[in-house]
């Protein structure tokens, strides 16, 4: 059965996210549009976490290792409350608490990141803690696809199936591109699949803007007991806006006036038709 | 006058068996190895706490971000790995996930300065200061001894934080009496001068010793502070000390650039105390080849480097 609402709340992060670039003058738009409804699901389904639970040592972890796409995020903690509205305002502006990267200051964000390759090592070692304090929350890391890349990624990898550590979830948001075109044109990751198997995930393939499959397969970790599992989110990059998507130069673009209204009457009509 | 020093044990020796002790009581605290655990000293650790030790293989850059991880879950975590590779490889992970994420992680960076002496510059961290003090949210200390040692790791134990904790290799000779003479973040007053003040951090504070005891031989008096900790940096008593002297000299196992004696000198400069100041450190440029003592020797971090430095500040 469809969860309707999921599907209104990506339309909703969709736009806040326009909203908050449009204000900041900045932002990782394409990035952000892509892995919109992976956060969606993870925050409104899966996820343990809430505002007055941040410190409760039970809680899910969540750590954006793609830290480009902190408006997504930020659209997010702001609707579930985790984030004061104002700040969304203000993002990355002269005195504002908020930088265009996550950051810790603002109490939903698990670690501070925004450096690439960083945020796997980073859930490795929360998923070892909870394996030792035998607590059953797991970790959930979302990666961009450029950011595979980075070696670090590959040494967390290698430690995430060395400790074999079934309460790591890794998510790649695969949408094929980064700022300067192709993945596979820039450093190609194919076959990336038999690669993190390889590296000894369980891997999972899905549609990555698919709110359903999303829910579905994230319900269904551990794939596999005793291994990290790994989604393989196929996206679209600047997904629900007609003229960003799959285009590079939409990587950090920011909508004029003319195109945040277009983006607006998109985002009605689909609004519309569900 | 200076009296001779008791040898103490080598400082990680020290430290492991600090760390086993307080192990036993305290299933939180936990030690990462870049296979390291021998160099570390904590192969003993790893055998009496084998859930207390993870080994990542040697990925320096995993290491710290691993350990970042367990800190921010409430583990008091000692990331240990030679300081050439954790200041170097892993400053980016120090960086964000330690320092800017405020994940209180214990660095413990070994054999550092040029303790591999003949291994070469790969090898040598005498980068590891400057790089580090330009990191904020960063405690920044290089224990001389084993007291010095215990009170930084106790430190931290207290109140568990970013910290970078520098050691080096060789077998120090005990500065202090107990650990009580130390108080973290504060200069260790070891002599009182009135012509020159010697200023020396971690294994450097020996030649320093030796060089203020040739000094007060030729009838020069020299004071002589040992700073166990750069951040927190005691500036009141080195302004207290230069204050009271004719001429200050630093001794560092580190390049001249943004180390001690730098720390020093725009100190002493912004205070307008302006003293004549001599900064023993490495020069910027290719060091030749020698193990720590001989490299000590060649570019005058010595007692006789202090005695020409002297003659020539008090001319």
């Amino acid at each position: 059965m469809s969860d309707q609402e999921l599907k209104e709340k990506s339309i909703f992060y969709r736009e806040l996210t326009l909203k908050i670039i449009t204000a900041a003058n900045a932002g990782h738009t394409g990035g952000d549009l892509s892995c919109i409804d992976i956060l969606n699901v993870l925050y409104n389904r899966i996820l343990n976490v809430a505002p007055d639970r941040m410190n409760d040592p039970n809680r899910d972890r969540y750590v954006q290792s793609k830290g480009h796409a902190a408006e997504a995020l930020y659209a997010i903690l702001t609707e579930r409350g985790f984030m004061p509205e104002s700040w969304s305002e203000r993002v990355g502006l002269y005195l504002s608490p908020v930088a265009g990267h996550p950051t810790r200051k603002i109490a939903g964000v698990e670690q501070s990141t925004g450096a690439l390759g960083h945020g796997l090592s980073i859930a490795v070692g929360m998923a070892i803690a909870g394996k030792l304090d035998n607590r059953n929350y797991r970790v959930f890391c979302l990666m961009g696809d450029g950011e595979l890349a980075e070696g670090s990624i590959w040494e967390a990898s290698m430690a995430a199936a060395h400790y074999q550590l079934d309460n790591l979830i890794a998510i790649v948001d695969r949408n094929r591109l980064q700022i300067s075109g192709s993945t596979e044109d820039v450093m190609s990751l194919e076959p990336l699949k038999e690669k993190f198997e390889a590296f000894g995930f369980s891997v999972r393939e899905v549609d990555g803007n698919d709110t359903d499959a999303l829910l579905a397969v994230f319900q269904a970790v551990p794939f596999e007991k005793g291994k990290p599992s790994l989604v393989l989110a196929n996206t679209i990059k600047g997904k629900g806006i007609s003229y960003m998507e799959n285009q590079a130069k939409w990587h950090h673009g920011v909508p004029s006036e003319d195109q945040l209204q277009q983006a607006l009457r998109e985002f009605k009509a689909e609004r519309e038709a569900l | 006058m200076l009296p001779p020093l008791k040898k103490g044990l080598p400082n990680l020796e020290y430290m492991a068996q600090i760390l086993i002790n307080r192990a036993k009581d305290d299933p939180n605290l936990m030690i990462v190895t870049s296979d390291s655990r021998g160099s570390g000293r904590v192969t003993g650790f790893s055998e009496q706490f084998p859930q207390q030790l993870i080994e990542v293989g040697i990925a320096e850059q995993n290491s710290v971000g691993i350990s970042a991880g367990l800190a921010s879950c409430g583990k008091k975590v000692f990331t240990i790995s030679p300081g050439s590779f954790l200041s170097a490889r892993s400053f980016e992970q120090v960086k964000n996930d330690v320092a800017y994420s405020n994940n209180p992680v214990a660095l413990l960076g070994i054999s550092s300065g040029v303790s591999y002496g003949g291994l070469g510059a790969t090898h040598h961290s005498i980068h590891d200061i400057a790089a580090l003090m330009a990191v904020p949210n960063l405690d920044l200390c290089i224990p001389a001894d084993n007291f010095e040692t215990e009170t930084v790791l106790e430190s931290y134990l207290q109140y568990p934080r970013p910290m970078y904790i520098r050691f080096g290799k060789k077998t120090m000779p005990l500065f202090y009496s107990s650990a009580n003479e130390v108080t973290f973040g504060k200069a260790g007053i070891l002599h009182q001068g009135s012509d020159i003040l010697i200023i020396a951090c971690g294994e450097a504070l020996q030649p320093a010793y030796e060089g203020a005891a040739a000094l007060e031989a030729e009838g020069i008096s020299a004071g002589l502070i040992s700073l166990h900790s750069l951040r927190p940096f005691d500036k009141t008593t080195i302004l207290d000390m230069a204050a009271s002297a004719k001429a200050v000299i630093t001794l560092e196992e580190h390049s001249i650039y943004g180390g001690l004696g730098s720390i020093v000198a725009s100190l002493l400069m912004e205070r307008r105390l302006f003293r004549p100041i001599k900064i023993l450190a490495f020069p910027n440029e290719d060091l030749v080849t020698g193990s720590q003592t001989d490299l000590f020797d060649h570019y005058g971090i010595s007692a006789s480097g202090i005695t020409a430095a002297a003659a020539e500040l008090l001319r």
